[in-house]
């Protein structure tokens, strides 16, 4: 391959709004660049979807690298590093912003700025890039450019005139925003020459390869041979392969020099050694320093998660290694409870990371899982100085030693239309908010400000919203940091027995309401046995809550005769199946669901 | 001479007209059909027989549907047919059930000479309020004609059907019913409690409040669970008293007049099954007969196709000789299982007969293993201990 002109490249992402056609745009500028046709395109994804599900990783196919012949008669070389869409994934869309020179800014014609469009904009603005905003959906009845257009000039401060007016669906000027990329966003600096410089800004395992670091180089050269150190991690090893991405495919090629994106393969077992964010060096001529804005990666979220068969465990263990190898945000660690048996705490970025995660487990590695509810980290601060940062509520020490506690708040930004104003914010008063400001974008819509206890919002937060506005709200946080507050620990006991598994930590404030449904919840979920069953909520000694799930006075089939064998056979093992995916408390025994089922209080 | 045992069913899959709460593979036909099918089936029978040389016939019962739909000679040319494809014992048991509206003196002349010894009546209440209510096409007054003539021509085993647990039926109503058919002192009683069954008039009427009663919830309609199982308890105590033993969880007989057929299929008998739907156990394999009578009388095929065959292993029979031997009140015998499968009882079931022995939900004495009282109540939660999955 010819050396490549670095005044050709053009490293970009496109950011967007949930929703409002990021992926739909990364289709077809791939399209429209020739890499495949449409046709192709379909299949190729496809393909590509089942290789992940045979091997159990995710490939992030919408990084790929595309060659377009601009108008000017000049070849370029896009390219383009997908983002994860969700603030769960903050540090992971700032470490792939870091790899771009600038940023495609989707705006839906007809819905205008949303809370995430604005969280995306100002972090592509940290990261100094030049963003290009696009008007997408103009094919839409109700899509309103001009007004959009003078939103993005108002609120953001952007200039937008020249914006392209696209249809990403029907592929209408998809031209324009490629004519744009060439013009608008700048080519990538650094020297060829200058010690290695490579940001990691994504990595996976592959059971062939090994770790495969997905990197932007910043300075320098990397090619096979080289040694490389990871700055943070101090892992050391020889590059075996470099190369670049074509569609869902590593293309390899010689070498890969500043301003490129593409992929190392070493001889590295361990992804945990390639932390996103950290910097590449050369080990044998290491650069002066690293790359800024690395920065180790700390869950909010945590919860416990069982094998539903004990003897799954090390399966568990396993699938959790491999998960962490593509994702360096999720941590573990050995746990026991009484009720569940062996398990893992597990760190999450958010509620969404945790779900995702849940859904990985359970499909690509076949596990049947019981998870605990999540909760946030609290800070409790002992009468003797010490402050633990408790991250399972059963390891709450006695509150006799407890000075006070801290829980971990957020900035919530809400953008709502006008007739919601009054439901979002009864919303944000019953999940123990604090009014900041509220800003009208425009006539019809405001932007309010919450500051929100994270425990308050890890549940359901998202759903109470959209249900509330009937989908019009749309929301975004940032940690703010700790803030003392009044917290007690609520335990449940079943038959009498307290259940580890469903304490959590709540606000003194709502105990008695959260009690009280898990209790009726519980009810509902935990099958009748021979005997009566107190479910009760307690808060240190003091119950306050109680349900009973009555004894069951009769189980038995009037008759079996010839013909009733096989129908009898099954309806036993149905129960006794049932009875296998329970857990044993004392001498009742509690459908898994049930542990879950708290997560869901309000629904009804 | 042959020495294993084999008991037969014959399926009479019509009736005048289907109960409200019957799940049964039944339907009214007219004359022609049945005819139709009477023909069919004897044209199994001689099939069949082939696969059952090596058997001698201990029971033969007719059930349905409806067999006293039929006309008398009919029953009477099955039983011929049956003498002479298989070998039947001289003192085997022959049932047919009847429903009181249907059953006529010449009938009874019929079954009398093909050799019926047994009669099985459909009477479920003795109060025309409630036989209404579960769309029975007969009275209460009709059953105790029926009932006597049987008598008159000599029937000396006659056992009547009943059912407790009742939609708004109240304890007095039930234990009225029992009364009255205590009163005509038949041989054998089986009280069933109401099953609502899914398909049925009733699963539309009380399924959800039989789904509330499962909860625990006070059902609206229905008798709730502490009713039912007083309505239980009453029954084995009246039937006590006027010399009724229960032999199993819902049948009562005079000693001596417990129906072997039954028995046998919780003893794991062989038996075949002839006509439409029904099912076999012959030679450790479980399967039925089409239950599409389209197919059935096109004559060519009777067996189902599909889930036919179902093969019993070692394990799969050590479960049903328990949970069907436990429906029985004498329960089970150690000496049996070990001489049947080779094993201590112990070995395969130590752990939980000890738990549910603590449970007070079995009973362990003499060599045999029975349920509890309580352990009765909720036989399907005990019985399906014994799976061994």
């Amino acid at each position: 391959m010819a050396v490549i002109d670095q005044s050709k490249i053009r490293n970009f992402c496109i950011i967007a709004h949930i929703d409002h056609g990021k992926s739909t745009l990364a289709d077809r500028i791939i399209e429209k660049t020739g890499l495949l046709t449409s046709r192709e395109m379909q299949a190729q994804v496809l393909d590509n979807m089942e290789l992940e599900r045979e091997r159990g990783i995710t490939i992030k196919a919408q990084t790929v690298r595309i060659v377009y012949k601009a108008r000017n008669g000049e070849e370029y070389i896009f390219n383009l590093i997908d983002t994860p869409g969700h603030v769960d994934f903050n540090y992971e869309v700032s470490r792939s912003l870091a790899a771009c020179d600038g940023a495609i800014l989707v705006v839906d014609a007809a819905q205008g700025i949303e809370a995430q469009t604005l969280a995306n904009v100002y972090l592509a603005l940290d990261h100094d890039l030049d963003v290009l905003p696009v008007i997408n959906k103009i094919d839409l009845p109700s899509a309103e450019p001009e007004r959009v257009i003078e939103e993005i000039e108002d609120v953001i401060g952007l200039e937008a005139q020249e914006a392209p007016q696209i249809s990403a669906k029907t592929g209408l000027n998809i031209e324009e925003v490629l004519e744009q990329i060439v013009e608008k966003i700048p080519a990538p600096g650094g020297s060829p020459d200058h010690p290695l410089q490579a940001l990691i800004f994504d990595s996976l395992y592959d059971s062939y390869k090994g770790v495969i670091i997905f990197c932007r180089v910043k300075e320098g050269t990397v090619k096979t041979g080289t040694s490389i150190r990871m700055m943070a991690t101090g892992a050391v090893s020889e590059v075996v392969e470099v190369g670049y991405f074509g569609a869902g495919q590593f293309i390899p090629c010689e070498e890969l020099t500043a301003g490129m994106v593409g992929y190392i393969t070493a001889s590295l077992k361990n992804v945990r050694d390639t932390q996103v964010g950290d910097t590449v060096t050369d080990a044998n001529r290491p650069c002066s320093e690293p790359l800024p804005g690395y920065k180790k990666v700390n869950p909010m979220v945590y919860c416990g998660m069982y094998p539903a068969d004990g003897a799954k465990y090390p399966d568990l263990r396993d699938a959790l290694e491999k998960l962490q190898l593509n994702d360096a945000a999720l941590q573990f660690e050995p746990e026991t409870s009484i009720a569940l048996g062996f398990g893992f705490r597990c760190g999450f970025l958010g509620l969404l990371h945790l779900e995702i995660i849940q859904e990985r487990l359970e499909r690509e590695y076949n596990l049947d899982l019981v998870t605990t509810a999540p909760g946030v980290i609290y800070k409790v601060h002992k009468t003797n100085g010490e402050v633990i940062e408790l991250t399972n509520p059963s390891n709450l020490p006695d509150p006799a030693e407890i000075e006070y506690m801290e829980e971990p708040v957020v900035n919530a930004e809400i953008m709502v239309t006008s007739e919601f104003i009054g439901a979002i914010m009864d919303l944000c008063q019953e999940r123990r908010g604090t009014y900041i400001s509220m800003e009208y974008m425009e006539e019809t819509r405001a932007l309010l400000k919450y500051e929100l206890p994270l425990n308050e919002i890890i549940y359901d937060f998202f759903d109470a919203l959209k249900s509330r506005s009937r989908g019009y709200a749309s929301f975004d946080y940032e940690m703010k940091g700790y803030t003392r507050s009044e917290l007690v620990k609520l335990d449940i006991l079943i038959n009498k027995e307290e259940v580890d598994a469903l304490s959590f930590i709540v606000h003194s404030g709502t105990a008695y309401e959260r009690g009280r449904k898990m209790c009726e919840k519980l009810k509902e979920e935990i099958p009748r046995h021979l005997f009566e069953i107190p479910i009760q909520a307690a808060v240190g000694s003091k119950v306050i809550a109680r349900e009973t799930v009555k004894a069951m006075r009769k189980d038995v089939l009037a008759k079996c005769y010839g013909g009733d064998i096989s129908r009898k056979r099954k309806l036993l093992e149905k129960q006794k199946e049932g009875k296998k995916r329970m857990r044993q408390i004392g001498n009742v025994e509690i459908p898994q669901k049930a542990f879950m089922s708290v997560l869901k209080l309000d629904e009804k | 001479m042959p020495s294993k045992e084999l008991e037969l069913y014959l399926h009479i899959p019509f009736c005048v007209r289907k109960c409200d709460y019957c799940d049964f593979l039944s339907m009214p036909a007219n004359e022609e059909l049945r005819r139709h099918y009477v023909d069919c089936l004897m044209e199994e029978i001689k099939q069949k027989a082939a696969l059952c040389r090596e058997y001698q016939v201990t029971s033969v019962f007719f059930g349905g549907g409806t067999p006293s739909i039929l006309p008398g000679v009919q029953i009477w040319e099955l039983m011929e047919v049956l003498r002479s494809c298989f070998q039947i014992c001289e003192d085997a048991e022959v049932t047919v059930e009847c429903n009181p509206g249907t059953l006529t003196r010449q009938k009874l002349i019929y079954y009398k000479m093909a050799g019926v010894n047994r009669l099985s009546i459909g009477l479920q209440s003795a109060n025309n309020q409630e036989l209404q209510r579960l769309g029975r096409i007969h009275t209460y007054e009709e059953f105790l004609d029926s009932f006597g003539q049987a008598r008159a021509m000599g029937f000396k085993n006659i056992n009547v059907d009943l059912m407790s647990a009742l939609p708004g039926q109240k304890q007095e109503d039930w234990i009225n019913t029992l009364n009255k058919v205590l009163a005509v002192r038949p041989e054998h009683i089986s009280a069933y409690s109401l099953m609502v069954e899914e398909g049925t008039p009733f699963y539309e009427r009380y399924g959800e409040d039989e789904r509330r009663r499962e909860q625990g919830e006070p059902p609206l309609y229905l008798p709730s669970e502490e009713m039912e199982r007083e309505m239980y308890l009453s029954t084995q105590e009246l039937m006590r008293n006027k010399g009724y033993i229960r032999y199993e969880i819902s049948n009562y007989a005079f000693p001596g007049r417990e129906c072997r057929h039954n028995i046998g299929y919780w003893k794991l008998t062989p038996y075949l099954g002839l006509g439409l739907g029904s099912s076999s156990f012959l030679e450790e394999v479980r399967f039925s007969n089409t239950k599409d009578l389209k197919t059935y009388l096109s004559g060519e095929n009777f067996s189902q196709e599909d889930c036919a065959y179902v093969f019993l292993d070692k394990r799969q029979r050590m479960e049903e000789f328990m949970f069907l031997g436990l429906r029985m009140m004498e329960g089970i015998s150690r000496s049996v299982f070990q001489q049947m499968f080779g094993i201590k009882l112990e070995a395969v079931y130590g752990n939980v007969l000890e738990q549910l022995q603590q449970q007070g939900l079995l009973k362990q004495q003499e060599g045999r293993v029975a349920l509890t009282e309580a352990g009765i109540s909720v036989s399907n939660y005990v019985l399906s201990e014994f799976l061994l999955l």
